[in-house]
């Protein structure tokens, strides 16, 4: 059994991280730090900023990304804004106020010491970006403006325009490239991790294939990080990038590391409806919008067909604004969104499939003027257009919830290190600091904390006790294993198909629907048992038939989909036996036998106020479920009201 | 031809679509049937169609580079009837919709050409030139940590706006595709305006515009001739301006680079 111990360092709350840091983390002096390898895979906000800073430090880096280059990462999508207890609108926040938002905001399941270092670092963010040239949002003085994100009561986000998440990687990617100019990081597009490799329990190295010449290669080091991103693609339909996927983190599954609540999904409100099945991923209408945009459906069923400037003002229905007068229509993401389904379950929700409510911007037009609210979201309005052909000015959004982020992730200690040694999880990867639900605007921050200022120091506490110089060669046999490994993956997806079973993509749907079906918004004991008899049967059924052409040697889309959909199959049915297991509801895990009468989230804290760790024993095998308990020193666990 | 149809009426297109093996090895246009296609699908999702079948089948789908689909993390490319990213103005070819071409068309889909960015398969192109660039000076040179209050300093709305409108490059690389040269300077003025504009940039206001310059001409990219194109295919529909800015900031660090007196102390001191 694995030991999930925390390592949360002694100390009162607030001075726990600065005492840690200057009295307890081991350092690793200037003249050895060359000395140490690091692998980093994935340059999105996480592993771009811990890349370029590590290399500051003086280790070497090599950086892994399947992309083509860094810049692409899926971070670059994010649209809304990123957190920071800054205080600049003076409006009464602090770093205690978005630590004890977020502890709430992810509904008691996250840990007190991670969450309260990363409010305490957010501002060194907002620094550090600005210094690179970020341009984020400016009020007319020349300072930096903010707007309102869910599940809080003060303005701490900040932005550029609707395109924070790109102007963030954009600084991150411009370090890296600074770095890499140096010859300080040498990065590694197109090649995408298939393993990691362990030698005497501890991480040191990955194998990759290069996906333009198919090439399979072993790379050793002295820590491995894995800053791969989310899992959110096990749907198929998501507000991911389509290449978001699992792979790193599943391998690295496989070979020990703990998977951390991988239930815990987060199904955004405001995005796209689904409009066909040829559909390929679902678009984001950003949280920000909640600021100014009113959120409604009919009071009447009969309304429904109605287009929306018929239906007179007494017979709408704001609801989130009627349910959760405190927080209305910026209630958080988790709540939102149920109470959007409860909307469409009631046969009140609007658009051709019923599966939709109405996003309005006609009193914000009257506030602000069209020009006003261009200013602010011009960019959310075109891509709107551009997908549904209609005009936001004009008329309200259609607006459905949709899967858009994971806050489980692999299992890290308050260093972010994994229970396999030199294995440290950053950004989305990892299961650290959201609880069972993530506020708006959070995400971004975390990649940076974990990046910028978490995991340089604390992978020195671990490399000091690596011996300088004592990395293995790829020569040796656990790399030959891996990479073994690796090429059979590859061979067996290969080897030709009955030719019954379809594309990748044709399996890829199935999945979607299956655990959009059982292990989505709403669940029940019933349908993840569905789930937990139909994913296997998927997945042999994959293995069996799936037609993948072509060969391994070179660029094969279809061979790269295909080893990726395979993990999502694995992964997928791990996550409907957590979510069977949780016998409770929390933040973005509702399970439908566990809610008050006005249908809010029921946890249970005295048998599931913990962690689970889900640890791989092997093909065919039970997979074991250990726990970490969460310990609250701090704030009082209680029901989670936004009313 | 562009149709803005908004009909619900299905439409069939028929595809020639540049398919090449390798990057040494010879391309040509192959005839695809694409039947029954809702307007609303987005291109990409019609290639996945496309594709899907070709896979049933066991043949090899169209390699087509994409990611987001959103329009912002710059990934897909390809020239769509002879336009970069297709037949609408600001947008990418992720965001360009079946309801854009009437029922009956003939879509030609390539690679975007350019020099500097060799082919890989079918419509995918190697664009690692654009990191170089970005490795010679896209950067402000600030590690980690050392960085003052965010609000230390404070920038005109107007400025912080302008460099917010450069800093929307994607990256994608239609610039160079739609330049009759192969010019990237209007990927190169974006980031470098973008920092010109900015307090922050100033200290190595000189050294970058040289050394991007400097890098883009090494790595093959042609020279600028004002045609504008590169604007026009945008899909961030960023400014020429930029290039214009950049011209002058160039000049200006030229001039101040060969006239200006630099310390020649090495000395660290104790
Ligand atoms: C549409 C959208 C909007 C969002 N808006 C916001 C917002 O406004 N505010 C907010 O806080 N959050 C937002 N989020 C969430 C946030 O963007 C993500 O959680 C965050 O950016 C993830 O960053 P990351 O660095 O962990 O991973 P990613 O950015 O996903 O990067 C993953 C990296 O890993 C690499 N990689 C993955 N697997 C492999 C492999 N096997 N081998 C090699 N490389 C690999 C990829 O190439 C990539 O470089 C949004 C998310 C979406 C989908
Ligand atoms: S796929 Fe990302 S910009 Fe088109």
């Amino acid at each position: 059994m694995a030991n999930l111990e925390s390592k949360i360092p002694s100390g009162a709350l607030p001075d726990k991280w600065r005492k840690y840091k200057a009295e307890s983390l081991k350092l690793v002096n200037p003249a050895n730090k060359r000395k140490y390898e690091v692998i980093v895979v994935g340059a999105g906000l996480a592993g771009s900023s811990a890349s370029a800073t590590l290399s500051e430090l003086g280790y070497k880096v090599k950086t892994f990304v399947f992309h083509d280059t860094p810049r692409r990462a899926h971070s670059i999508a994010a649209q809304g804004g990123v957190n920071a207890a800054k205080n600049y609108q003076n409006d009464g926040d602090s770093v205690y106020r978005l630590f004890y938002d977020t502890i709430k905001g992810g509904d008691y399941r996250a840990r007190e010491a991670n969450v309260h270092r990363l409010a305490e670092v957010s501002v060194n963010i907002i620094d550090q970006c600005v210094a690179q040239g970020v341009p984020f949002a400016r009020e007319y003085g020349g300072l930096l403006a903010n707007r309102s994100f869910g599940g809080a009561q003060v303005s701490r986000t900040f932005y550029a325009r609707g395109q924070t998440g790109q102007q963030l990687l954009l600084g991150a990617y411009s370090a890296l490239m600074k770095q890499a100019g140096a010859g300080a990081v040498e990065i590694f597009p197109n090649e995408e991790m298939c393993d990691l490799v362990v030698i005497d329990g501890q991480a040191k190295g990955i194998i990759t294939r290069n996906l333009n010449t198919g090439e399979i290669r072993r790379w050793a080091a002295d820590a491995v990080i894995l800053a791969t991103g989310g899992y959110g693609n096990v749907f198929n339909l998501s507000t991911y990038a389509r290449g978001s996927n699992a792979t790193a983190i599943w391998r690295a599954y496989k070979r020990g590391a703990c998977f951390a609540n991988p239930c815990y999904t987060q199904i955004h409100p405001t995005c796209i409806p689904v409009s066909g099945d040829y559909q390929s991923k679902l678009t984001l209408m950003s949280e920000s919008l909640r600021n100014d945009g009113r959120i409604w459906v009919p009071k009447k069923k009969e309304d429904c067909g109605k287009p929306p400037a018929e239906i007179a003002e007494e017979d709408r229905d704001y609801y989130l604004e009627r349910i959760y007068p405190s927080f209305g229509n910026l209630a958080p993401r988790d709540v939102s969104s149920r109470a959007a389904k409860r909307m469409c379950d009631e046969g009140r929700g609007v658009g051709e499939t019923g599966l939709g409510v109405y996003l309005d911007f006609a009193d914000a037009i009257k506030r602000f003027g069209e020009a006003g609210v261009k200013e602010r979201y011009g960019n959310l309005f075109d891509i709107y257009h551009e997908i549904t052909n209609e005009s936001a000015y004009k008329t309200p959004m259609r607006i459905y919830p949709a899967v858009h982020y994971t806050m489980g992730g692999l299992w890290v200690d308050y260093n972010l290190m994994s229970n396999v040694p030199g294995l440290f999880v950053l950004g989305e990867a990892n299961f650290s600091d959201h609880g069972a639900n993530r506020l708006g605007a959070s995400a971004l921050m975390q990649g940076l904390a974990d990046g910028y200022f978490v995991v340089p120091y604390t992978i020195g506490n671990y490399l000091a006790g690596v011996k300088p110089g004592s990395r293995p060669s790829v020569d040796g046999p656990a790399f030959k294993e891996a990479e073994e490994n690796v090429r059979n993956t590859f061979k067996r997806l290969l080897a030709p198909g009955t030719g019954k079973g379809g594309s990748v993509n044709d399996f890829h749907k199935r999945l979607g629907k299956i655990m959009w079906e059982c292990c989505g918004m709403a669940r029940t004991k019933q349908t993840l048992e569905r789930g937990l008899k139909e994913i296997p049967a998927l997945r042999e059924e994959y293995w069996k038939t799936v037609t993948v052409p072509g060969s391994a040697d070179n660029l094969n889309q279809a061979l790269e989909r295909a080893n990726r959909v395979a993990d999502f199959i694995e992964l997928g049915e791990l996550m409907c036996l957590d979510a069977l297991t949780r016998e409770e509801s929390c933040g973005g895990h509702f399970r439908e036998e566990h809610q008050y009468p006005d249908g809010e989230c029921k946890r249970d804290d005295e048998n599931f106020a913990h962690v689970a760790g889900w640890e791989w024993q092997g093909e065919g095998k039970q997979q074991i479920r250990n726990v970490e308990p969460l310990n609250y020193e701090t704030v009082k666990m209680s029901v989670r009201s936004y009313k | 031809m562009v149709a803005e149809t908004s009909s619900t009426k299905n439409i069939s297109v028929t595809l020639k679509v540049w398919r090449q093996a390798g990057p040494d090895k010879p391309g040509k246009f192959e005839t695809y049937q694409a039947k029954d296609l809702n307007p609303n699908m987005s291109l990409l999702e019609m290639l996945d169609v496309v594709n899907d079948e070709l896979e049933r089948k066991g043949e090899d789908p169209i390699a087509f580079a994409h990611d987001c689909r959103e329009g912002i993390c710059g990934t897909c490319s390809m020239v769509i009837d002879g336009k970069p990213h297709g037949p609408h103005k600001g947008v990418a070819t992720c965001q360009t919709y079946m309801r854009s071409f009437a029922d009956g068309a003939t879509i030609t889909l390539e690679p975007f050409r350019a020099k500097a960015f060799p082919v890989i398969k079918d419509l995918i192109t190697d664009r690692s030139a654009f990191d170089l660039i970005q490795q010679a000076g896209g950067f402000i040179s600030i590690r980690t940590g050392a960085a003052q209050d965010a609000n230390a300093t404070p920038i005109p709305k107007d400025n912080a706006d302008l460099a917010m409108d450069a800093a929307a490059c994607i990256g994608c690389g239609a610039c160079v595709a739609a330049c009759k040269n192969s010019s990237a300077m209007l990927f190169v003025s974006a980031k470098v305006g973008q920092y010109a504009l900015l307090p922050q940039g100033q200290p190595e206001r000189d050294s970058r515009v040289l050394n991007m310059v400097a890098k883009m001409d090494e790595l093959g990219f042609g020279n600028c001739t004002n045609q504008y194109e590169c604007s026009a295919a945008c899909p961030k529909s960023i400014s020429h301006d930029f290039i214009a800015r950049m011209n002058r900031d160039y000049i200006a660090a030229s001039f101040r680079q060969a006239f200006t007196a630099k310390s020649t102390s090495t000395a660290g001191g104790a």
